[in-house]
């Protein structure tokens, strides 16, 4: 494991993507490289789960910041659920919150695009 | 409780994939100095973007260079000094971002230093042209007692 699986799961027309470990600016390119894949397949309803998320650095926000315009001008949005309080110190901080919704549970998240 | 002087070293490539073992590492020095995780996670994510930066900017990515991560536990005073060969900068020309202005533009990268400066108590830059770059970052380790009565 490089310090972060990227996992994602369709559901219905939206997809999720559960990140699991770490995300830094050595293991932010994995899952960059979904988000472009979801990007290029037009599947832009995108809820990130990061319950098992345990540290991000500016590197892993920038991945967020890097997509969202390209995802929201093609209809869709990324949405995020089931965030921990060290990973959302983090958000908080830099004002994130403002730009994304966070969700306590996925399903409520992946309820927002229905 | 924390001790009176001791001193910690790393020296480590400069390589993206080390960052977590430099995280373990000045997690594991305030972990043991009695830091609360809240000041733990803010120490590591300051060294982690301090160094991101030597590795991106100052080294380029040349792996075979080194980072020098020291850490010295001076009382109350938790000071890690990240020291590298590469090119420097001048601190005064980095932009530090407003952040209304940064989120309403969607602008990324360019978060490190606003971080650091936002997640410790003190943050200097030493640039000697040609010799080295440090970067020396204080966190202040308040106990529990003074902590109430300086909210009290």
């Amino acid at each position: 494991m490089s310090g972060v699986e990227v996992r994602r799961k369709d559901v219905q027309e939206v997809t999720v993507v559960y990140l699991k470990g770490y995300l830094d600016a050595h293991t932010a390119p994995e899952f960059e490289k979904v988000l472009q894949e979801l990007v290029d397949q037009d599947r832009v309803n995108i809820v990130v789960n990061l319950a098992e998320l345990t540290y991000i650095s500016s590197a892993g926000l920038g991945v967020f910041m890097g997509f969202i315009e390209d995802i929201r001008k093609k209809g869709g949005d990324i949405k995020i659920a089931e965030m921990a309080d060290k990973v959302f110190r983090v958000f908080d901080l830099l004002g994130f919150p403002v730009l994304y919704e966070i969700f306590k549970d996925e399903s409520e998240a992946i309820g927002k695009y229905r | 409780m924390a001790r009176k002087i001791e001193n910690y070293r790393l020296r480590i490539p400069s390589q993206t994939a080390n960052l977590q073992v430099i995280r373990n590492f000045v997690s594991d020095v305030a972990k043991s100095v009695g830091f609360e995780n809240q000041d733990i996670g803010k120490i590591e994510l300051a060294v982690d973007e301090a160094c991101t930066n030597v590795i991106e900017h100052a080294y380029h990515q040349d792996q075979k260079q080194d980072i020098d991560v020291a850490v010295k536990i001076d009382y109350d005073k938790f000071t890690v000094v990240i020291t590298d060969h590469g090119k420097g900068f001048k601190p005064e020309d980095v932009d530090i971002p407003d952040m209304n202005r940064y989120l309403a533009e969607l602008r990324v990268g360019g978060l490190g230093i606003y971080l650091m400066k936002h997640l410790m108590d003190e943050v200097e830059y030493n640039t000697r042209p040609g010799r080295s770059n440090q970067v020396r970052m204080v966190k202040y380790l308040l106990h529990k007692d003074k902590k109430k009565k300086q909210s009290a």
